[in-house]
């Protein structure tokens, strides 16, 4: 039976791992390599690294850390941050990288997923969005360059439009970052997920929002995502890759035990 | 460790070929990457690695003029993901005309309503003797699949995984096998079968 997946996201600014509250406010966490490591060896499923400036900067993802995380880790990895083109994708692939993930890029240019999907295949094109809920509107709106505060802005797509259209264009998988709960660990945006989920008949991972053990049930159980994508709980240890696990397999949720 | 190095990863090009290049490396072998038509024929073992399209690769197979190389190939060969479905007869995916060594067809995954790519970690049953699944528990047969395309069960599968339907998750005839998942991104699991693949003797591989 399929796992459901535990994805430690790594969030990579100057070649370092770093997490911000909110998107905001980034501390250091610490070395890339090590830490690829050991969440590989503590059982993650899959491990995401965004390159947070990328976009923002209007510069490609710095590469070098693709290839030496490539040799050292046994399990899946994706790579985001400002590739928009086929080269920079083809280099990121080649350097070992399984997935690709693309957000601002391809809401400035939506062709971008259809080139990537033809050159590379489905399976490798992720897309990720951003999307904050506005109270005042009752609306799920994406946002883009929220890797730079001053540059974060509000796109003229509402998330719902936004995540049929990618999947149009032929995205392979969804990671759907609800940034009103990311860094704040209340749980996972479950009503958003859930509202959303009949719309993506791709795999679509839940990012934002964890916070305990409890969280990971109700996103898989509630939500039915594929997988859920966590950073500062693991980071900062509040919750050991194993543990959750073990509690996951005794909740018979489908999870590969660590 | 004995093992074998003269280790060649078909260079496809289209394939992420460094995931399974350092594989093979954390196990202490340095495969050679080429599409060197001799050099593949003069490897003990030949990996055919695989991302992307069928007929994609199967137009870069032709481009690199390897595709009757690969047909003669008397050592054993490992096809990974796409590079499986190469093995086969033919594949719906572009309905392309694949490598013909292993008698069997790939077909789009009919996944129910369970979303699809199949991506992510799934359990895999051995059928008969799978020397590649030695040493592999079936509590520990977790495997990564990334896949929209697979092989429908028949007499060259020799290990079965479920995902709205049964499918091959690996294929054997004769030298020629095939494994739709990635051993190369499957932790301890895959490493192991990255390994009894390197152990392979000419009891295993003949017909």
């Amino acid at each position: 039976m399929l796992a459901k997946r535990i994805i430690p996201c790594l969030d990579v600014r100057n070649g370092e791992v770093v997490k911000g509250v909110q998107f905001r406010n980034h501390e250091v966490i610490g070395a890339i390599e090590p830490l690829a490591e050991q969440y590989a060896q503590a059982g993650a499923d899959e491990l995401v690294f965004y390159d947070i400036t990328a976009s923002a900067d209007a510069r490609v993802v710095d590469k070098s850390w693709v290839e030496r995380i490539a040799r050292v880790i046994d399990i899946p990895f994706t790579v985001a941050g400002g590739i928009s083109s086929i080269t920079q994708a083809q280099e990121i692939l080649a350097m070992g990288a399984d997935k690709i993930s693309i957000n601002s890029p391809a809401l400035r240019n939506p062709e971008l997923i259809n080139t990537l999907v033809e050159e590379f295949g489905q399976q490798c094109i992720v897309i990720g969005i951003d999307s904050f809920y506005n109270s005042e509107t009752n609306t799920y709106d994406v946002y883009q360059f929220t890797g730079d505060e001053s540059r974060t802005q509000k796109t003229t797509w509402q998330t719902r439009d936004w995540l049929r259209e990618v999947v149009a264009r032929g995205a392979g998988e969804i990671v759907l970052n609800c940034m009103n709960q990311d860094g704040v660990r209340k749980g996972y945006d479950i009503e958003q997920l859930c509202a959303l989920r009949n719309d993506c008949p791709v795999p679509l991972i839940a990012s934002g929002g964890a916070g305990s053990i409890e969280h990971f049930h109700d996103v898989f159980t509630l939500a039915k995502v594929d997988g859920a994508l966590a950073a500062s709980v693991f980071h900062k240890g509040i919750i050991a890759i194993p543990t959750l696990k073990q509690s996951l397999i005794d909740a018979g949720i489908a999870v590969r035990p660590a | 460790m004995t093992v074998n190095s003269n280790l060649v990863i078909v260079d496809t090009a289209c394939a992420n070929l460094s995931s399974v290049r350092f594989a093979f490396e954390r196990l202490g072998v340095m495969p050679e990457v080429t599409a060197n038509a001799e050099r593949i024929r003069s490897a003990d073992k030949v990996i055919l690695p695989g991302v992307g399209t069928a007929q994609a690769a199967m137009r870069n197979l032709q481009q690199l003029e390897l595709v009757e190389v690969l047909k003669q190939l008397e050592q054993p060969v490992l096809g990974i993901c796409l590079g499986m479905q190469l093995l086969t007869n033919w594949s719906a995916e572009g309905n392309v005309d694949c490598l013909g060594v292993i008698p069997a067809r790939t077909l789009r995954m009919q996944a129910q309503e369970l979303p699809l790519p199949h991506m992510g970690w799934n359990t895999v049953e051995a059928r008969d003797s799978n020397p590649l699944l030695a040493n592999i528990s079936p509590q520990q047969a977790w495997f990564y699949f990334v896949h929209s395309y697979a092989v429908a069960p028949d007499n060259a599968t020799i290990a079965t995984c479920d995902y709205g339907q049964t499918f091959a998750a690996m294929i054997r005839h004769n030298n020629f096998f095939g494994a739709q998942f990635h051993p190369e991104r499957s932790g301890a699991a895959g490493a192991q079968l990255l390994k009894n693949f390197l152990e392979l003797t000419d009891v295993n591989t003949r017909a």
